[in-house]
């Protein structure tokens, strides 16, 4: 009987790793052929009061803006993977016509059902593929990165710093490279301590993770996870810290410096725009500081006037393009020369970035 | 590592293991009366998010654990309806208890996301707590976690000498035997799957108001799953449960504090491999003949179904 168990267990397992998943739900109503039906597909839950929130924020903008024009819904929860085709081809079938599909992991799914049905628009953020249906679009997140760093430079007595990161993918690893890359501008002896997840949420190991950073010497601490575990951590230990996707500060009013906050809502609004007028195509744009898209959080009470003043000049460099986060030179934790004096990476080399910076 | 980090390193892994211990805890018993319970996942959820709104509510601790508590028995009560009176499938009934609890977990707490209370309070005896090394160690932990070590002792107790603990291993070792001496085996089940109910709401509990005060949808990552590998792997038997979920928390915590020292010569996804593998070499040892002593029990997982 024992080993009729275990194999239960073992599959039981197994097949929970699979359906485990919290409930996908589909709020609000298709149909009503007169107006644009628009869908949002969300890889978390709406009230994560971080990236899908974010997203959720410009869905509800969109809908305040044209009223009766359009019928905005979303679908949480979605997993990356083929579950995700299922959702997709759901939501074409029950009428809509243009989709916002907001997690990397979606855009293969996206790809794969845009080509059977090229009357319907896609939007695909953080991706890099497109097709005459699918439209790419994605936030310079890192810019947002490079203030905090500066921030951080300026603020930490220990010149060190504790960073929890989901997944060593381009978009996380530019960020903290940009984080680190700034801290070192204004301390050239900076370091920053990473440690992997190896998930976007864990909020028990995202604490542990603060709390050996904090034993091992970080005195600030930010984060690229989808939970507030970080923040919260920073905050029950008395140091400081940047929020990240949301601003976090009711969750750590002490610790929060600043937060960077993702603002979805202008480019959701003119893209809305130009599939009702008829001028919706394809493309592909990376949007920031300047568009308004990438805005930092009010400064928290432990910023020092210098440290503002510090901020305030790196974000007028950013957007006036003074400040180019990943001008050479840069070198490699191994110290190899990766980007020469005299250049700046591509957008296409940063959105590859697979190395991690000196001082990581 | 200065014995500074190391001593933190230890007390942040007594954070981890707690809530796997007090998981596993309560289905060791489940199980040792011959109910495998698979929804220890969806309990925990339902434990923490239960705790995270009724401390949020009235602010205190004390009432978001009994909370706990009662909403994952309610689950392991539908369970208990389903396969015990109604001689369900146990698998799939605890398969469907874990998406049932992911989601109403999910569903309660929409409103509670971003919130946040005051952790549980930590021992602090005077004098005592400030000893170097040994003070952090032993007596600065919050109040889950010697309430763990102490329910580990009684239970290991209660089912080694006591007639009670007796009766709970014979229902999970021959149910027909146990019926034909008189003993009420449903009865009994009832009772091991509700107190594996309620343990599981106290570890999801201890997540979401002591190691991180906050709730979000799955917060407990999958540690359901782990306390469930770790029954196996502790054969059943409290102790080398406790022993299993300190070694699975310490393995986790050890990984992320190498990270941070700049140690990569390991991968850490192997790391965070070790406590599977761990649990599959001890069942293939179990498997091998060579320690019969350690099997499951050997009505584990069939329902039980009175002659008359």
């Amino acid at each position: 009987m024992g080993s009729i168990s275990r194999r239960f267990l073992v599959a039981g397992a197994g097949a929970a790793a699979v359906m485990a998943r919290p409930g996908v739900r589909l709020v609000g109503s298709a149909a009503a052929a007169s107006k644009l039906n628009i869908a949002w597909v969300y890889t978390g839950p709406v009230a994560d009061m971080g990236y899908t929130f974010e997203h959720d924020e410009g869905r509800q903008a969109v809908q305040a803006h044209f009223g009766d024009a359009v019928q905005t819904h979303y679908v949480e929860n979605v997993s990356e993977g083929p579950d995700c085709e299922r959702v997709l081809r759901q939501l074409v079938e029950s009428g809509d016509t243009m989709v916002f599909s907001t997690s990397f992991g979606f855009m293969n799914s996206v790809i794969r059902v845009a080509r059977q049905f090229p009357d319907m628009k896609f939007e695909q953020a953080t991706g890099y593929k497109t097709a005459s249906n699918v439209a790419e679009y994605n936030l310079r997140f890192y810019e947002g990165r490079w203030v905090c760093g500066v921030v951080a430079g300026m603020l930490s007595k220990s010149g060190i710093a504790g960073y929890v990161a989901a997944y060593p993918i381009p978009e996380v690893i530019m960020g903290i490279n940009a984080f680190t890359l700034a801290a070192r501008s204004v301390n050239p002896a900076f370091r920053v301590k990473v440690i992997w997840i190896n998930n976007w949420v864990d909020p028990g190991k995202e604490a542990d993770a603060a709390k050996s950073l904090v034993d091992q010497g970080a005195d600030i601490l930010t984060d690229h996870m989808d939970s507030s575990a970080v923040m919260q951590m920073a905050e029950q230990r008395g140091i400081l810290g940047f929020g990240q996707s949301a601003d976090r500060s009711k969750i750590a009013p002490h610790a929060q410096l600043t937060a960077i906050t993702d603002n979805w809502a202008p480019y959701y609004v003119k893209r809305v725009q130009a599939a009702l007028d008829g001028s919706w195509t394809s493309g592909s744009v990376w949007l920031g500081m300047k568009e308004g898209m990438v805005k930092m959080a009010p400064y928290g009470p432990g910023m020092t006037p210098a440290a503002k003043a510090a901020a305030d000049k790196a974000q007028a460099g950013i957007i006036d393009g003074s400040v180019q986060p990943f001008a050479g030179p840069i070198a490699d934790q191994s110290g190899t020369m990766r980007v020469p004096a005299g250049t700046i990476m591509s957008d296409a080399e940063v959105l590859k970035m697979d190395w991690m910076v000196q001082g990581t | 590592m200065t014995v500074h980090v190391l001593v933190a390193a230890l007390v942040t892994a007594t954070t981890g293991a707690t809530p796997l211990l007090l998981a596993a805890l309560g289905e060791t018993v489940a199980e040792r009366a011959g109910v495998l319970n698979l929804g220890v996942e969806g309990m925990m959820l339902m434990g923490a998010v239960s705790a995270f709104i009724v401390t949020t509510e009235t602010g205190s601790g004390i009432l978001g654990l009994l909370a706990a508590m009662l909403a994952a028995a309610g689950i392991a009560a539908l369970f208990g309806v389903l396969t015990l009176t109604l001689a369900a499938n146990q698998v799939a009934t605890g398969l469907a208890a874990t998406i049932f609890g992911t989601g109403l977990s999910a569903l309660l707490g929409a409103r509670f996301v971003g919130k946040s209370v005051v952790p549980l309070p930590r021992l602090h005896l005077p004098v005592l707590s400030d000893i170097p090394v040994l003070g952090p160690l032993f007596l600065q932990q919050d109040g889950m976690v010697y309430l763990a070590l102490a329910i580990t002792a009684g239970l290991a107790w209660t089912m080694a000498n006591t007639r009670a603990g007796m009766i709970l291993r014979s229902v999970g070792e021959s149910d027909t035997a146990a019926h034909a001496l008189g003993h009420k085996v449903i009865g009994v089940r009832y009772a091991a799957v509700l107190f594996g109910g309620a343990m599981a709401g106290l570890g999801g509990a201890y997540l979401s108001l002591a190691s991180t005060p906050m709730w979000i949808e799955g917060l407990t990552a999958g540690r359901g799953w782990i306390a469930l590998a770790l029954v196996v792997f502790g054969a059943w038997r409290p102790w080398r449960v406790l022993a299993g979920a300190y070694l699975f928390g310490g393995i986790n915590v050890l990984q992320l504090y190498l990270q941070g020292a700049g140690f990569v010569a390991v991968p850490t996804q192997v790391l965070a491999m070790i406590p599977y593998l761990a649990t599959i070499v001890v069942l293939m040892a179990m498997s091998s003949g060579g320690a019969r002593r350690l099997q499951a029990p050997a009505c584990l997982g069939k329902p039980f179904r009175p002659a008359n």
